[in-house]
């Protein structure tokens, strides 16, 4: 299948910190990758130089073929790559419904009933539309958290970058997000998916990436992937025996 | 599940509004000379206000140069008349389309400028236009000019008319300015500038384009208050650089207003302007003591209040007068 998504040398540092050093990786259209590595190793930033929040020192990203490193981040989503924040970003003022409107409408560039449509169907299916009316800025963390993928979702992405979403849900609440997420799946949408609750991302993922000291360290099989010995010892903290 | 914008709150406010515009309207009919020239600086204030509050209280730029525009409308209103002879109603327009030229270039220049460095700079801006003008020695330079009578006629022969013109003049911006508000921030340039008053990175993280949205406000605004320092020197009569570009009158005072009505909202800067125009008229011949009772209360609002006094009654009510939030209907409850 065509990459949706290709980094090819992709370098960030800011002074002595490397946030990322020559990464390159590629994401096919459809598929689902799931990202690991330890706290501070650079996976929020790769989420922020591939939505252009954040420039790269040096390297190329393309989606779907088109070199858009120069882009502006609002061009990006409008071409097809939408996020979540691990810190959630809402419009405090704004209610729930209006959030999701704001990326239907600029994101997605959709007209106001197509946009009404899109938001209403999105909210039901993340559990938000008992929220619709009520101002974002006083919602309970789990409904902020719902409330950042909504977003992503309204601007209809071709390709879903997703910041640990499933820390601090319960059991339930985890199986329903996996659901769900395979669901937006199903329609076709290429994801990256960084997350901490690996449970959650192996029963979504395909394919796994680890990053530490924002170098890309492994890649291949989620399973094989997770066993491999420095993927172990860096990521999970232990000293591998034998 | 549906959506819906208009409130029986704001569908009373609406009615109740359309009686107040007709009953203001008439007010050359009802209102003596003295009272009819307070009216019209109040409807000028409130749409200052209402101007900066796009600006500052939406578009994040917290501009303390705004007499730059006032300044400007003045100049160019007195410059088109009694330099190049155009009739009063001609020259209005002029001025309008002027201060949307001027200001593409002024933001090309301060953009670059962020947060307090921007304040800063806009009133940077501000200080070099009254330089410029105290130069244009066809003006009075430094001293300034007076409109000659026979500029004043071009806007209506005889003295009752001329100020029910001026007075529909003021009425007419703050109305126009208000209406305009209310279509733009329910348009979806409205949308984006909530989006990016509430939150930049997530604004741009969703396809708005911030650089462009600030641009398009920056010039509409910049265009508006340059007319309404024309209609504000028009009623005067008289210009001079110092009360042209006076930062007190044209831009402390604003954000007095629209800091203590509620910034941020559209009702804020209207109550604000009521109750800015309440302590002036009551507490004006106190001099010194009418200025600390404006601190006063300014720092009161600030440390009850931080959302204004509107803030304060939407949070204690939920009310809103004009029909902007979207309200979804037939949630089903199970969900």
């Amino acid at each position: 299948m065509a990459d949706i998504l290709a980094l090819d040398g992709v370098s960030k540092a800011y002074g002595a910190v490397v946030v990322a050093e020559d990464q390159g990786w590629r994401l096919a259209a459809g598929e689902a990758l799931g990202v690991i590595g330890p706290n501070g190793a650079g996976k929020t930033s790769m989420f922020n130089l591939v939505t252009g929040t954040v420039r790269p020192d040096r390297g190329r990203i393309r989606l779907a073929g088109t070199d858009i490193t120069d882009w502006p981040a609002a061009r990006r989503c409008r071409a097809g790559i939408a996020r979540s924040f691990q810190v959630p970003q809402p419009f405090g003022g704004m209610t729930v419904y209006e959030n999701a409107l704001v990326a239907a409408v600029h994101g997605a560039g959709l007209g106001p009933g197509a946009a009404e449509r899109v938001c209403l169907d999105v909210l039901e299916r993340t559990g938000l539309a008992r929220r619709a009316n009520q101002r974002a800025g006083g919602l309970p963390l789990l409904d902020r958290k719902r409330l950042e993928l909504a977003r992503a979702l309204c601007a209809r992405p071709r390709v879903l970058l997703l910041d640990e979403i499933a820390g601090g849900l319960t059991e339930r609440e985890c199986a329903l997000l996996v659901g769900t997420i395979r669901d937006i799946r199903a329609t076709g949408v290429a994801i990256v998916w960084i997350e901490h609750v690996v449970h959650a991302l192996l029963a979504v993922v395909d394919r796994l990436i680890v990053i530490d000291f924002g170098r890309l360290i492994a890649e291949g099989e989620p399973a094989a992937t997770m066993a491999r010995r420095e993927v172990r010892e860096i990521y999970l903290g232990i000293e591998a025996d034998g | 599940m549906d959506v819906t914008r208009a409130s029986r709150l704001t569908r009373l406010a609406g009615i109740a509004g359309l009686l107040l515009v007709v009953l203001l309207a008439l007010a050359p009919w009802w209102a003596g000379r003295a009272d009819l020239r307070l009216l019209g600086e109040v409807f000028l204030y409130m749409a200052l206000a209402t101007l900066w509050n796009l600006l500052a209280g939406y578009a994040g730029l917290v501009s303390v140069g705004q007499q730059a525009y006032v300044g400007l409308g003045g100049y160019l209103l007195f410059a088109l008349t009694i330099l190049a002879g155009l009739p009063v109603p001609l020259a209005l327009p002029l001025v309008l389309a002027a201060g949307a030229v001027v200001a593409v270039p002024v933001a090309l220049l301060i953009f670059r400028l962020r947060g307090a460095y921007f304040a800063i700079g806009s009133w940077v801006i501000a200080e070099v236009f009254r330089l410029v003008a105290a130069q244009v020695a066809a003006l009075g330079g430094g001293s300034g000019a007076s409109l000659p009578p026979a500029v004043v006629r071009t806007l209506a022969e005889g003295r009752d008319l001329r100020e029910a013109m001026a007075y529909w003049l003021a009425f007419g911006l703050a109305t126009a300015v208000l209406a305009a508000a209310v279509a733009i921030l329910r348009s979806r340039h409205g949308l984006a500038l909530t989006a990016i008053r509430d939150n930049e990175l997530a604004a741009k993280s969703l396809g708005i384009d911030i650089w462009r949205t600030k641009l398009l406000v920056y010039v509409a605004v910049g265009a508006l208050t340059a007319l309404a320092g024309a209609l504000i020197f028009l009623q005067k009569l008289r210009i001079s650089p110092d009360a042209a570009f006076a930062v007190n009158d044209w831009t402390a005072f604003v954000i007095f207003i629209v800091v203590i009505g509620g910034i941020g909202t559209l009702e804020g800067p209207i109550l604000g302007t009521l109750v800015f125009f309440a302590l002036r008229e009551t507490m004006a011949d106190l001099g010194t003591i009418y200025l600390i009772a404006l601190g006063a209360v300014a720092i009161a609002v600030m440390l009850k209040a931080p959302q204004g006094l509107w803030g304060l009654i939407r949070a204690r009510t939920g009310a809103e007068l004009f029909p902007l939030s979207r309200k979804v209907t037939g949630i089903p409850s199970g969900s």
